[in-house]
């Protein structure tokens, strides 16, 4: 890791002299990467109300964890944001109510509960960092962190992406080549949320979503192959994350709302280059 | 229920099957057996549960009853090889899916997002070729016409060549003369491979030409057997009321 900070520190960038920005550039590296690509099948599978409801549903693990006295925050988020990821999917196959009818109950809810819990127990001005995201408050752990993350989830997605694309085209079809949808759905949820939950802490609630669904939907917008698609999506969210890293330095700026302006913005031109010449 | 027996080794055989879903009964107590080189199509009005037998069948749908499978000797097994045609793909215009990419991810463990390898390419080349359609290969899913996507689809169905060949509505959309050139394709198919074949159609004349059996459903098994048969009984009468079909003289079954 040291080696990385001096690697780092020899770049001739003015904002990288202190070892929180290294650590902020490091952290939105990873999660572009992670978001790029998750984010293509968030997007195909028509996921992004979803993947908003995972971000709601932070609060209430970060009261929950409050509540329990839980230390460690991140293993609250993560193990709540999984059970909302897997309750979601199981009330939406039940098929008693349209899917997004189900996401937003349960959204809202979620973030009721952990409003009033933090209100109750600790005061929310505590916590409205997790709102809007503080880039700076990671730490050297949590990047490595965001490392093993990517690592695993990496992995992971090159055993299951075949199988979720074709879940993603036709259930049916997917099935009749003995792909067991409900398990996939679930393991592709559990990613999300995971994904989502180690992020949330310096992106924000209120903007995650954008970081998962922009980047791939501008892919969309010129990609004619699955390839494409994943070389565009992950290279729209890493240019949008330290684009949007370091201009918020420059112009002292929010640096989540900074990464999810360029992310927009790059939405914008593809969406026009797409009507322009017709792709 | 009425029903008439034919003979030949059975392939697929359904027992009991049911469906219940937010309290509503889609398909109640379905036995039935599916045979290998048989055509059987399935007929009934909108919401008879025809589609969710078809997922019964390819596992996609919760069911009491139990679906069981055979191999080519009689003997159970727990899976075979399934190719299906789905009844109508909306795609999102936008989806960056071509038809390489669904042909790769199918049959290989190589993640699709890295393209297809050399040599699945030169695979997918003849597949598509066979189906005529070559030329279609890099296009992305929801560029395709109708007809298009049905011969993609019924191409990716026979890639491998399956045990049992499930078609559901696969003509919609596609005029007459393609009507009756995708029942000769599938009849072409039963008669090389010797599959199982399950469709569902509308067409009533087309069914009465090339399947061997029928199944009229209604929420259950209403009547089952060689069209003549099915067409005649009273069943048949009540879901589609007086409508006349002419039922072919000897057949080109």
């Amino acid at each position: 890791m040291d080696f990385v900070y001096d690697l780092l520190g020899k770049l001739p960038f003015d904002f990288l002299s202190s070892n929180f920005m290294k650590n902020a550039l490091l952290a939105v590296l990873f999660s572009s990467i992670l978001f790029g690509m998750i984010g293509t099948l968030a997007v195909d599978n028509k996921m992004a109300f979803f993947s908003d409801a995972l971000g709601h549903s932070a609060m209430t693990g970060i009261a929950l964890g409050v509540v329990l006295g839980v230390r460690n925050e991140l293993i609250c988020l993560i193990a709540f944001g999984v059970l909302m990821a897997l309750l979601i999917n199981r009330v939406r196959a039940g098929g008693t109510a349209s899917s997004d009818t189900v996401i937003s109950v349960f959204s809202s809810t979620a973030l009721a509960l952990g409003l009033l819990l933090l209100s109750k127990y600790q005061g929310i001005n505590r916590y409205s960092s997790y709102l809007v995201g503080d880039i700076l408050s990671v730490s050297r752990q949590e990047v490595v962190l965001l490392f093993i993350a990517l690592l695993v989830v990496g992995g992971v997605w090159c055993f299951v992406y075949n199988k979720l694309m074709l879940i993603a085209v036709n259930r049916s079809l997917a099935a009749s080549r003995g792909v067991r949808v409900t398990l996939y759905e679930n393991i592709f949820s559990i990613m999300v949320a995971v994904v989502v939950m180690l992020s949330i802490k310096w992106v924000g609630v209120l903007l995650i979503n954008s970081l998962l669904i922009l980047p791939a939907a501008s892919a969309r917008n010129i990609s004619r192959s699955v390839k494409q698609y994943h070389l565009f999506s992950v290279l729209f969210a890493v240019v949008s994350g330290l684009g949007g890293l370091i201009a918020s330095w420059y112009l002292a700026a929010s640096s989540g709302a900074t990464i999810v302006m360029i992310a927009a913005i790059l939405f914008f031109v593809t969406y026009c280059t797409r009507k322009l010449f017709g792709r | 229920m009425d029903t008439l027996h034919t003979c030949g080794l059975k392939c697929v055989a359904l027992e009991h099957v049911g469906v219940k879903k937010g309290g509503q009964v889609l398909l109640d107590d379905v036995n039935l057996e599916l045979h290998c080189g048989g055509i059987t199509a399935i007929i009934g009005a909108n919401g008879a549960g025809k589609t969710t037998m078809l997922r019964a069948i390819l596992g996609d749908q919760k069911h009491t009853g139990r679906v069981l499978f055979s191999d080519h000797n009689g003997n159970e097994v727990d899976k075979i090889k399934i190719g299906y045609v789905p009844q109508k793909l909306d795609f999102d215009i936008s989806s960056p899916v071509s038809v390489a990419d669904l042909f790769g991810a199918v049959r290989t463990r190589r993640p699709a997002f890295l393209g297809p390898g050399k040599a699945r390419k030169a695979h997918i080349a003849d597949r598509l070729r066979d189906a005529g359609c070559e030329a279609l290969a890099g296009r992305r899913l929801g560029e395709l016409s109708g007809g298009e996507l049905q011969r993609i689809m019924l191409a990716l169905a026979l890639d491998p060549i399956p045990d049992l060949l499930i078609l559901d509505e696969p003509v919609s959309g596609v005029d007459a003369g393609g009507l009756e050139q995708f029942y000769k394709t599938v009849s072409d198919l039963r008669r090389h491979y010797h599959m199982a074949i399950v469709l569902v159609s509308h067409d009533l004349e087309l069914v009465a030409r090339y399947a061997d059996n029928v199944a009229l459903m209604g929420g259950r098994l209403l009547a089952f057997g060689p069209p003549e048969y099915v067409y005649a009984t009273d069943a048949f009468k009540q879901v589609f009321g007086g409508v006349q079909v002419r039922l072919p003289k000897g057949g080109s079954r």
